[in-house]
């Protein structure tokens, strides 16, 4: 790989940053805050690529299939619980979901 | 030369379009720079010789889940002005947190190198006279075959976990039920009336529908 490594942690490192960033600046909007975490995996793939990459190794590869496949599962039982969230409630405001409490 | 200009460029947009995603007033202009972010981790990815993730974080993430993100914010009327109410005070907090993580991460990053032995304890070294998707489905299908398999449960169970979620039985829907239909008698449709001449009759009540 002609890159090197720490280039690639930079980038994932921002990335990561970013995503706790947008967590915390969109406290209300869960979408946002998803998209959020989202970003926060993409970058965790980023540092497995890296590594395969640089140390010449498929197990990283393989481990990023697997990131990605809880990733989709995530969002999309995320997203399903948040339309019969808004359906409920008639908004999205996370702040109010300690009334889900038993 | 080229790539390290490449990785520049594809990791500036990639950065910037992030910063985007969590600041941008619109969620749709969120989700919109969620794609471009995905498409520019791909071309990352392809820098770093992983051709098959590339193509499967386009079609995965591109194809998929940013479009149902977008269809979840289309789908839902929400006053996303409210939901901004607290932007800017965690905008400090946030910020100093976001810092220290990254000093961290800096600090980790530019101060230790790769262990002298890690070249020793690879599992699969890549293999180079065969194609990278080769090399990955030569990988899954043997050694990783039960966590292969097992994040295709994941997947159906996400699948379903989705669909009962969301699925709601609507009473109130009128379907045709066959059976309901053939069992019908006469006597319970059809009333006689008897009309006086002159004075009409009343006209029958017809059953309450139940919701």
């Amino acid at each position: 790989m002609l890159i090197p490594l720490s280039h690639y942690l930079f980038v994932a490192g921002l990335l990561l940053v970013i995503g706790v960033f947008g967590i915390f600046m969109n406290r209300k909007n869960i979408i946002i805050i998803m998209m959020s975490i989202e970003l926060i995996l993409l970058a965790a793939n980023i540092n497995f690529i890296a590594f395969s990459g640089a140390l010449h190794d498929m197990v990283g590869q393989v481990f990023t299939m697997f990131v990605l496949t809880v990733a989709a599962a995530e969002s999309a039982i995320g997203l399903a619980i948040l339309v019969i969230y808004f359906r409920n409630r008639g908004s999205i405001e996370v702040e109010d979901v300690t009334l889900m409490k038993g | 030369m080229i790539q390290n200009l490449l990785f520049d460029l594809f990791s500036f947009i990639l950065l910037g379009s992030a910063a985007m995603v969590v600041t941008s007033r619109n969620p749709v202009h969120a989700v919109l720079f969620l794609i471009l972010a995905f498409i520019n981790a791909a071309a990352l990815f392809l820098l770093a010789g992983a051709e098959f993730l590339a193509m499967v974080l386009v079609i995965v993430y591109v194809g998929a889940v940013a479009v149902l993100f977008l269809f979840v914010v289309m789908m839902l009327d929400v006053n996303f002005a409210v939901l901004r109410e607290g932007f800017q005070r965690y905008a400090p907090i946030g910020a100093l947190v976001a810092l220290i993580l990254f000093v961290e991460l800096a600090l980790f990053v530019t101060g230790s190198t790769v262990a002298p032995g890690a070249a020793a304890a690879r599992l699969f070294p890549t293999p180079d006279d065969i194609t990278n998707s080769q090399a990955l489905g030569s990988l899954i299908y043997t050694n990783y075959l039960p966590l292969f398999q097992l994040s295709g449960v994941i997947l159906l169970v996400a699948m379903i976990g989705a669909i009962v979620l969301t699925h709601r039985d609507r009473k109130r829907a009128k379907r045709q039920n066959l059976d309901v239909q053939h069992a019908r008698l006469p006597a319970e449709t059809l009333t006689m009336v008897s009309a006086k001449l002159g004075a009409g009759a009343a006209m029958p009540q017809p059953k309450k529908e139940t919701l």
